[in-house]
């Protein structure tokens, strides 16, 4: 199939800690609407099928994909919701319209995570109930569970005791991937604070970026350890926002007078569930970028690739994910961002945006952050942040905490 | 001890699991209660409308380019997909679209008293444009597409800026017609 795909609109709001001013259906009607405008086209005639990237547990929604169509435009049409990273959003937008099924389609995703009170718990929701929940805090089991004489007085405790309330944070998982990144590579907790150094600065020159900072090597070590080695600025802090894209088969993007982005390549990948078996490597990543990297006839990713977006929720992930995706080699990312060539003018921009810890974690939405940074810089929109003559870039995102699933797809300017 | 099912038929022969089997925990299972809250914020016209119902009002918002009124009101209208024009305060009077009697509870308990639930369409607003509400103050006999209703609201006092700040709809005096 020789059709070709390309991002011909792109929208999104602003990132905010908070957003207690704005309902969840109206952040993605703002951002769906500038997508809308940007690309030209009007959703009620122009778009032939919607998708949204969305999680029930965290919206706190079941059967999430029917509350959406209203503020997306796709009352009545073809629609649906993947559960997951924006990413796979864009994967499956890009099937549908290389199969000739669909010629327009629209991608959007959000994070409205501020409404989510109870966030570790849901997280802890995601680890296996047999094996690991009961480890992270007491599990009290009913004393007729499941029968009709069920009742919630003087449950059987399973595990703990009744009387302790405490489970622990799911990031814990994040400080056993980097304790085992660091040992096997040699790289040092200072390295990965300069990923957070580079990252907050670069946010500066986001006007969408909410955890801008000016910080040094030193606030970052000297902040508290939260799951060592992680530090409370390695973390990225949660955000608010909506992003959403279209995408269009080449010849309707030329049609519409649009200057269009090619969606070159596009590869996903799942690790077990069982932690203790999964590889601590970010597998995942180097998975989908071999996957995208073959589609889009890629064979020397380092030369031909100009600028990359990769998820950074946690600072040793940069360097983790840089390493997977064959941008380095293991214990190499670090020296890389030492040397410079992590920069904007260096031999590989990475997380030009501010990446998640400087604009904020989007949960879902984290991917599509990471997709229209490449976009806006392959348009050449990008402003003080621009990366000159940037043609190729890639954008890599990781499904979060306690997942081992990503996708990582390729932009180029000129024809794929 | 499990039990024998008498009269089981013999391609499935099988036991019985008790309650005293689950109770001294003979079957295997696991069991996770997570803590789950949420608190959405409403937006613009989600907080006017209830902001409206505190007052006794329901409110609704235009759109021009379809002619239409929307309750509950929206800051955009999905048909056009462009942004609703004007508040508008409708009438608490409406008609019953469709309505059923429920005998069961979410557990699928059989209640006492059945409880008479439905959707209105609210006078004033487009076809079709209401909300989801009790009935009362009728029997289960007097219930009926097309039947004409009227809100009876909680006092003042009481009211939080809910949709519960309607108790519940009671049939309008006088009439069925508009
Ligand atoms: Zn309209």
């Amino acid at each position: 199939m020789s059709r070709k795909v390309c991002v011909i609109g792109i929208g999104h709001t602003d990132f905010n800690s908070i957003t207690p001013d704005v309902e969840w259906k109206e952040l993605m009607y703002e951002a769906c609407q500038k997508a809308y405008v940007d690309a030209g086209v009007d959703p009620r005639k122009d778009v032939d099928s919607f998708i949204t990237c969305a999680e029930d547990y965290l919206e706190g929604f079941s059967i999430f994909d029917e509350f959406v169509p209203d503020q997306i435009g796709a009352v009545l049409r073809p629609c649906c919701t993947v559960c997951g990273d924006g990413l796979y959003g864009l994967g499956t937008a890009y099937m549908q319209i290389k199969t000739g099924l669909m010629d327009v389609v629209s991608i959007e995703s959000h994070s409205k995570i501020s409404d989510l009170l109870t966030m570790g718990d849901i997280l802890l929701h995601a680890f296996d109930p047999v094996f690991e929940r009961p480890v992270m805090g007491p599990v009290e089991r009913p004393r007729y569970g499941g029968s009709p004489e069920y009742t919630k007085e003087a449950p059987k405790p399973l595990v703990g005791s009744t009387k302790e309330k405490q489970r622990v944070h799911p990031y814990f998982l994040a400080g056993m991937e980097m304790q085992n990144y660091l040992r096997t590579t040699d790289t040092t907790e200072e390295e990965c604070a300069e990923v957070v150094v580079k990252n907050k600065m670069n946010a500066f020159f986001n006007p969408m970026a909410d955890y801008e900072a000016k910080i040094s090597v030193d606030n970052v070590m000297g902040s508290e350890y939260l799951f060592t080695p992680l530090k409370k600025l390695d973390i990225s802090p949660n955000v608010d926002g909506a992003i959403t894209f279209v995408l269009a088969d080449e010849k309707t993007a030329r049609d519409l007078g649009v200057d269009p982005i090619y969606l070159s390549g596009f590869g996903w990948s799942s690790e077990t569930p069982w932690l203790s078996t999964r590889e601590m490597f970010a597998d995942y990543a180097s998975r989908s970028s071999q996957m995208a990297y073959k589609m889009a006839g890629i064979t020397s990713p380092k030369k031909q690739i100009d600028i990359v977006e990769v998820d950074d929720r946690f600072s040793y992930k940069e360097l983790q994910h840089l390493e997977a995706i064959g941008m380095a080699r293991p214990g190499e990312a670090g020296q890389m961002l030492m040397e410079g060539e992590l920069a904007r003018d260096g031999a590989l921009p990475t997380n030009m945006s501010g990446g998640s810890l400087g604009i904020g974690n989007c949960f879902e939405a984290t991917g599509m952050q990471k997709a229209l940074e490449i976009i806006t810089q392959l348009r050449g929109h990008a402003a003080k942040r621009q990366v000159p003559d940037a043609e190729v870039g890639l954008a890599q995102a990781w499904r979060g905490i306690p997942s081992g699933s990503g996708a990582v797809t390729i932009f180029e300017r000129g024809g794929a | 001890m499990a039990e024998k099912i008498e009269g089981s038929p013999g391609y499935a022969p099988g036991t019985r699991v008790s309650t005293k089997d689950i109770v001294e925990n003979k079957i295997t299972y696991t069991w996770w209660e997570p803590e789950v809250q949420y608190s959405w914020s409403l937006g613009q016209a989600m907080s006017k409308f209830l902001t409206g119902l505190k007052k006794g009002k329901i409110l609704g918002r235009t759109c021009i380019k379809c002619d239409r009124v929307l309750v509950p009101p929206r800051m955009f209208c999905e048909y056009c997909y462009g942004p609703t024009d004007a508040w508008i305060e409708l009438k608490d009077t409406g008609t019953i679209e469709t309505y059923s009697i429920s005998y069961l509870d979410s557990d699928a308990r059989r209640i006492k008293k059945p409880i008479l639930i439905g959707v209105i369409s609210i006078d004033g607003a487009s076809p079709q444009h209401g909300f989801m509400h009790y009935f009362g103050e009728m029997s289960e006999k007097d219930i009926h597409i097309g039947m004409r209703v009227k809100a009876v609201w909680k006092s003042p006092k009481d009211r939080e800026g809910a949709i519960t700040d309607i108790k519940y709809f009671k049939p309008l005096e006088g009439g069925e017609k508009k």
